[in-house]
């Protein structure tokens, strides 16, 4: 595949596994290896998808952060969402991998099973079509994600209200990475070496929102695309500032990464939203201005405002460790319910249900190394 | 490793080492914290979480859900949950329990007959490449084809909507009936109902058909051994794709066509050429994948793949990059997985490659005595993943 293989070329990988093992071998100390956190879960997918973590030498290991926007919902905002969906009238349109993510009380796909009318769809604008297609229904989005969703919704409940759809509306879910970044270097029980930085919001924000991560907490930050060849290159950057002694943002993902990040999506997002005063992350708990909701020139689009929502706050699960993995305090096999009580078709913790989630990806695909083999 | 593979743990039912996740406390499964520090006893305990984690994906799975959801139709974790506790349950019998593509039954002449049955529900009616008057016909005669019969009767039921054009159903029927003149089967026997507007969409059809096996074929997944290889016919998730795109609904557009065909005269070569050939199945709903993983389940063996060797059309590779989707676990129609004995892997490989509907035909894998009921994928870059099960549909990703 043309503009993909290149970057899983195995030759080129092997050259940067070898970087990687002599930079890393000057770095850790014995029964230490130096610690990176790949921040967004599509880094954590392609990790394991092309079993990464098996050429990486024992002296470097990768922590799995908190970019994945399904796993960071709380509970009591999946009730809400399953309590809108259950309104009569209502079509509740959704991304596929939020319809699994247990509320307090079910998921989307039980809801659905029970009479709501939940649809699958693959971006705002197929929602905002199914509300033109549909007058006398009340649609609503369930928008979720980082600065890379958000600007194709603020682009949507930008052209409904051009298009004077009044049927229409959005349950806005949307965050912001910066916010869960710090909350993460201030963590106590943190130690981390450096952070692989987000590559698709990254083509939002830019790279320059990242500045505080090096100044502030003295730990480098290397911005990386999603094939393999992209994360191995950035572990390398991120081991050569280490042995340089430097430290600071740099930029991997030159082909789609700038300085400054998209000004026209930075505008429309300027535009369509505002900061919430605080919102609740799952396992992070609430954090101040980390997310977004509709600015009141748009408020007619808000189902928060259209709707009555319930915005009953509940508590995760006392088994689930979601936090802990979150904050790469733990490993997804540390917690106590990993892949007994919480597995991908049962999951506890939203880790577990979208393939990006650190405890899914290791479930599905990273157990292998592990599994006891017998000798022969 | 205790209790992976004794057998007698495998299906036990009220099994008194099977927690039920709803009643579960976290101190019955946490591990001793005693052993929690020290590198050496932190691997021995990600080991003892492997090793309880193995044992649990060995019990049979449990239906938990009141209703029916789409999940259920998927042909993952949640089908086998509904087909165990529902309709095994009540029908219970050694044939059934095989829970082959379709049921080997012996005439008192010592003949043995395959029987198999199928419903189409498919969405779009009509796709490129082909409708669901095709998929009618190829999905049963491909069934009974990897039994290893060679199919010859066919019935075919026909659950039709009020309102539902005569024509539309005409083009539909003329497909049945081209399908079944190429594969050399007949339609035999049929019913028709007509339901009220809404009560289903469109048409839907059921066929079954029947075949005879020739003396000395068996083929069984039981059948496996270490060191055979697996083959597949072709290039594999065409069927998926295709339907996928041709809903309209993704905004991708891609001359991507369904393999839907039938395998017979295929297997017949095949069987021709290695006779030792332990185990086929079509790679319908759920892929490769799932194909692998229901082998390496029943044959208790290891199945290792090589993602380097995979058969995938670039385009249908593309397509599943942008949804998100992994080309293993997307379905065929035309497509069939084979393992048979190293030593005719080849003569195996040969006899696919020659047949008009196997020219792409691949060896992509081992088989290996560990990890047993495990699909494991080399990846191109010289690591490795696990190939597990589907859970639910395959859901696209956010971003």
């Amino acid at each position: 595949m043309k503009f993909v293989d290149e970057y899983r070329d195995p030759a080129a990988a092997r050259l940067a596994v070898a970087e990687i093992t002599a930079l890393a071998s000057r770095l850790a100390k014995p029964g230490q290896p130096v610690k990176f956190m790949e921040v967004c879960g599509g880094h954590t997918h392609t990790i394991y998808k092309h079993g990464i973590e098996n050429v990486l030498p024992p002296t470097v290991e990768l922590i799995h952060g908190p970019g994945c926007p399904v796993c960071v919902i709380p509970m009591g905002r999946v009730d809400d969402a399953i309590a809108v969906a259950k309104k009569p009238g209502v079509i509740f349109t959704s991304f596929g991998d939020m319809m699994r993510v247990p509320g307090g009380s079910g998921n989307l796909l039980e809801a659905k099973a029970q009479g709501a009318d939940v649809r699958m769809v693959y971006s705002p604008l197929d929602a905002l079509r199914i509300a033109e297609a549909n007058p006398d229904r009340e649609v609503v989005f369930f928008a979720v994600g980082f600065e890379t969703t958000a600007p194709s919704t603020a682009v949507t409940v930008l052209k409904a209200r051009e298009r004077g759809v009044t049927n229409f509306s959005v349950y806005c879910n949307h965050v912001t990475i910066v916010p869960p970044l710090k909350a993460i270097l201030e963590s106590p029980d943190l130690r981390l070496d450096g952070f692989i930085g987000p590559g698709h919001v990254s083509t939002v924000i830019g790279n320059r929102p990242y500045r505080f991560v090096p100044g502030t907490y003295g730990k480098p930050l290397v911005t990386a695309g999603f094939e393999p060849l992209d994360i191995l290159q950035s572990i390398v950057m991120l081991l050569r500032q280490l042995t340089e002694g430097r430290c600071e943002v740099e930029n991997q993902y030159t082909r789609a990464v700038s300085d400054g990040g998209n000004p026209k999506a930075l505008e429309i997002l300027a535009q369509v939203f505002e900061l919430r005063p605080h919102f609740e992350w799952r396992g992070l708990g609430f954090i101040s201005q980390s997310a977004l909701k509709l600015s009141p020139e748009f408020a007619a689009f808000d189902a928060e405002i259209r709707f009555d929502v319930p915005g009953v706050r509940v508590a995760d699960p006392k088994a689930c460790q979601c936090g802990e993995v979150l904050k790469g305090v733990i490993k997804p096999w540390e917690c106590k319910v990993f892949g007994t009580a919480c597995t991908p078709e049962t999951p506890i913790g939203t880790c577990m249900v979208s393939s990006e989630g650190a405890c899914a990806a290791y479930y599905n695909y990273g157990r292998l190394t592990k599994i006891p083999v017998k000798s022969a | 490793m205790t209790g992976v593979d004794d057998p007698g743990r495998t299906v036990g039912v009220g099994d008194a080492e099977f927690v039920n996740p709803e009643v579960i406390s976290p101190e019955a499964l946490a591990i001793s914290e005693a052993d929690s520090d020290g590198g050496a006893a932190e691997s021995n305990r990600e080991e003892a979480v492997m090793e309880r984690i193995e044992r649990w994906r060995r019990h049979r799975p449990r239906l938990k859900d009141e209703l029916i959801n789409s999940a259920h139709g998927a042909g993952g974790k949640a089908s086998a949950a509904l087909v165990d506790a529902v309709f095994v349950e009540a029908f219970r019998n050694e044939t059934l329990e095989t829970m082959a593509d379709g049921a080997v039954l012996g005439l008192p002449s010592g003949e043995r007959i395959a029987f198999s049955t199928d419903s189409y529900v498919v969405k779009p009616r009509r796709f490129p490449g082909g409708s669901i008057g095709h998929l009618a016909i190829h999905g049963t005669v491909n069934d009974l084809s990897m039994m290893g019969a060679a199919p010859s009767w066919i019935s075919a039921a026909f659950i039709i909507e009020d309102g539902f054009s005569i024509a539309e159903l005409r083009g539909i029927v003329a497909d049945m009936a081209d399908a079944a003149r190429e594969a050399g089967v007949i339609v035999v026997t049929g019913d028709t109902k007509v339901v009220d507007r809404g009560a289903c969409d469109g048409v839907y059809i059921t066929t079954a058909g029947v075949g005879l096996i020739p003396p000395g074929v068996n083929l069984d997944a039981r059948h496996i051994r270490p060191g055979d290889k697996v083959l597949v016919s072709g290039r594999i998730g065409d069927h998926g794709v295709a339907v996928l795109i041709a809903r309209g609904d993704l905004a991708l557009e891609a001359p991507i066509e369904s393999d839907t065909a039938p395998l017979n005269e295929l297997v017949e070569h095949l069987l021709a050429a290695a006779p030792g050939t332990r185990f086929l199945r079509d790679a319908t709903r759920g892929g490769v994948a799932t194909v692998c993983n229901e082998m390496a389940r029943d044959a208790e063996v290891g199945v290792t793949l090589h993602e380097a060797t995979l058969p995938v059309r670039n385009m249908v590779n593309g397509a599943c990059e942008i949804l998100g989707i992994d080309p293993l676990y997307v379905a065929n129609e035309g497509k069939l997985v084979a393992v048979v004995p190293a030593e005719e892997a080849n003569a195996a490989l040969a006899a696919m490659q020659a047949h008009r509907l196997g020219v792409d035909a691949a060896i992509i894998g081992d088989i290996t005595p560990e990890p047993p009921g495990i699909v494991v994928l080399r990846t191109a870059l010289g690591g490795s993943r696990i190939v597990d099960m589907l859970v639910g549909d395959p859901l696209p990703r956010i971003c």
